[in-house]
């Protein structure tokens, strides 16, 4: 049981920030109203998938150093969990934006560079149910990843901030970004980033083992 | 197992059915938890609603996540 304590951190913090994500007070600026609380479940989608597709990326070039099956395994599940937490959080920035910029899809840079990063995370996913061969499955997919990876940074972190973006954050110095957030969303902001991405990792996990379990003949 | 289970969540939805049918008329009883409730546009309501939602996928996880681990030890024992 001690073992799992993070688990229970993680439960922890997050009924904390879905309580106090509605009721602590928050300024009102803007367009935004009230709907600037989507900051404590919008955002951390997005540290969720950054932290799988690192350890996805990590783990593709330890498969390719070793050429060790199980690293392929968890490359995988990572990169699995962290389209399921892209999408999850481009899901909530449209319905965001479709009340505050006033269109769903609209020709924001972060927006756009965002879905073509995802899609290009989609294309390793399918790129590996297309070989049936594990080991040539596992090279080729764990090549394409360090080409994915060396894409996701520019695009989502790079373009939106050379150009002008409606997207907070975005067209600013990251050096300030500090001083963007209010203190009393803070409260709330930085628990939420910890449960999440702990949510994340223990659903990744859960994957991982059942992967593990569906292919213990190879392994042993 | 599964039977159990069912017949468990068949048993309860009969009883929610019967409870809102005798439960048609506005809730209008007072008291501190009430009142808090309906405070701010009856907002905590889905605040409510959030909590219960998350607790329900907690729950899942963790089952999930003994049932992968019986699975494990079965596989470090049993082969």
């Amino acid at each position: 049981m001690a073992r799992h304590w993070w688990k229970a951190l993680a439960i922890l913090l997050l009924l904390y920030v879905i309580i106090a994500g509605f009721t602590v007070k928050i300024p009102i600026i803007g367009t935004n109203g009230q709907s600037s609380r989507g900051l404590f479940f919008h955002v951390p989608m997005w540290i969720c998938m950054y932290t799988m597709y690192t350890i996805s990326i990590i783990y593709s070039l330890l498969y390719l150093n070793k050429y060790d099956l199980k690293k392929d395994v968890i490359a995988s599940s990572a990169a699995g969990v962290g389209t399921f937490f892209g999408v999850l959080g481009f899901a909530t920035g449209t319905l965001w934006a479709t009340y505050t910029w006033g269109g769903t899809l609209t020709d924001d840079p972060k927006q756009m560079c965002t879905a073509i990063a995802i899609l290009i995370y989609m294309a390793y996913l399918v790129l590996r149910m297309s070989v049936h061969d594990l080991d040539k499955r596992a090279r080729i997919s764990a090549v394409f990843n360090i080409f994915a990876f060396a894409l996701l940074i520019p695009l989502t972190y790079i373009i939106p901030r050379m150009v002008d973006s409606l997207h907070p954050g975005s067209a600013t110095t990251p050096g300030f970004a500090s001083k963007d957030t209010d203190g009393s969303m803070k409260t709330v902001l930085y628990p939420a980033f910890i449960g999440w991405t702990l949510l994340s990792v223990w659903i990744f996990s859960l994957v991982v083992r059942y992967r593990k379990l569906q292919l213990k003949n190879i392994f042993k | 197992m599964i039977n159990k289970a069912f017949s468990f969540c068949l048993t309860l939805a009969l009883l929610f059915i019967s409870v809102l049918a005798n439960a048609q008329q506005q809730n209008t009883e007072k008291g501190a938890v009430n009142e808090f409730f309906r405070s701010n546009d009856k907002i905590y309501v889905i605040v409510g609603v959030l909590v219960i939602i998350f607790l329900g996928i907690v729950l899942f996880l963790i089952n999930l996540d003994r049932k992968i681990g019986k699975l494990e030890e079965r596989d470090r024992h049993g082969s």
